[in-house]
C-alpha cells in the first residue's frame, strides 16, 4: 500500500467541503444548514493541520490557525443557534425558506 | 503501512457521517452522524501528531457543540418539519454548482505538484505537542488570542440578548 500524503489530506478536505457545501444549498431546516457550516469549518481545519504537518514538525502556525478556526466555529454556532431560538419563537418555524420578511 | 489503513478507516468515517448528516430526515440523526464525521475529523488529527487538537475537538465539538445543537432541536420540537419537504426549490442548481466545484477541485488536484509527493507520515513526531503549541501561542500569536477571547465575549452576550423574550 502507499503512504498517505499532503495530497491525500487536501482530497479528504475537498471532498467534506463539498459535502458541506451541499448541505447549506439544498437543505431548508436551519439547524442542519449550521451542521453543513461546522463540515465545512472542520474541512478547513484538515487542511491546516496537514499542511502544518507538511511544513515540518516543529512547525505549529497551522495548528494555531485550526485553534483560531474551532473558536470562531463556536462563537458563530452560539449566536447561530440564538438566532434560531428567536426565529422559532416569533415565526414558529425553522425552514430557511420560509423566512422571506425582507424578499419582495 | 498502518497509517494508511487508519487514515482510510478515519476517512470513511468523516465523509460518510458528513453525508448521512445531509440528508437524513430526522433533525437528531443528523446530529448523530455529525459526531460520527467530528470523531472522524479528530482521528485525522491524531494521525498527524496534532494530540492538543484531537483532544479539543472531542471536547470542544463533540462535548460542546453538539451537545448545544441537540438541546436546540430539542426544544424547537423538530416532529412537524420532518414531515415536510427536505430540499428547497433550487436544490438542482446547488448540485449543478457543487458539481462544477467538485471538477475544478479535481481537475487542480491532478496536477502532481512537490507538495503532492511528500509523505505526510515520514517526519518523526515532535515530542510535547501540547508545549509547543503553547510556546507559539503565548509568544508569537498574543494579540490573536486576545481578540478571540473578545470575540468569545461578544459571542456569549449576543446569544443570550438573541434567545432572551425581552430585553
Amino acid at each position: 500500500m502507499h503512504p498517505i500524503t499532503t495530497a491525500h489530506y487536501v482530497a479528504l478536505s475537498a471532498a467534506l467541503l463539498l459535502i458541506g457545501t451541499l448541505g447549506v444549498l439544498t437543505r431548508r431546516n436551519i439547524v442542519i444548514i449550521l451542521m453543513s457550516i461546522e463540515l465545512i469549518l472542520n474541512a478547513a481545519n484538515i487542511n491546516l493541520v496537514a499542511f502544518s504537518r507538511y511544513w515540518g514538525p516543529e512547525n505549529m502556525n497551522g495548528q494555531i490557525f485550526a485553534i483560531f478556526v474551532i473558536t470562531v466555529a463556536v462563537a458563530e454556532a452560539a449566536v447561530g443557534l440564538g438566532i434560531l431560538i428567536a426565529l422559532f419563537r416569533n415565526k414558529e418555524t425553522v425552514q430557511a425558506d420560509e423566512i422571506d420578511l425582507l424578499k419582495w | 503501512m498502518m497509517d494508511t489503513v487508519f487514515f482510510y478507516i478515519f476517512a470513511l468515517m468523516t465523509l460518510g457521517g458528513a453525508i448521512l448528516c445531509i440528508t437524513r430526515r430526522n433533525a437528531i440523526h443528523s446530529a448523530i452522524f455529525l459526531i460520527m464525521s467530528l470523531m472522524g475529523v479528530a482521528g485525522l488529527f491524531l494521525l498527524q501528531h496534532a494530540e492538543f487538537l484531537f483532544a479539543v475537538q472531542i471536547v470542544l465539538y463533540i462535548g460542546g457543540i453538539m451537545v448545544l445543537f441537540l438541546f436546540v432541536i430539542m426544544l424547537v420540537n423538530l416532529d412537524e418539519e420532518a414531515r415536510h419537504r427536505q430540499f428547497n426549490r433550487q436544490w438542482l442548481l446547488g448540485v449543478a454548482s457543487v458539481a462544477v466545484a467538485g471538477g475544478s477541485f479535481t481537475l487542480f488536484l491532478r496536477h502532481q505538484t512537490a507538495w503532492t509527493a511528500l509523505p505526510v507520515a515520514g517526519r518523526s513526531a515532535p515530542a510535547g505537542n501540547t508545549e509547543l503549541l503553547a510556546d507559539v501561542l503565548f509568544r508569537n500569536y498574543l494579540v490573536p488570542f486576545e481578540v478571540a477571547s473578545v470575540l468569545l465575549l461578544v459571542a456569549v452576550v449576543g446569544s443570550v440578548i438573541m434567545a432572551k423574550k425581552r430585553i
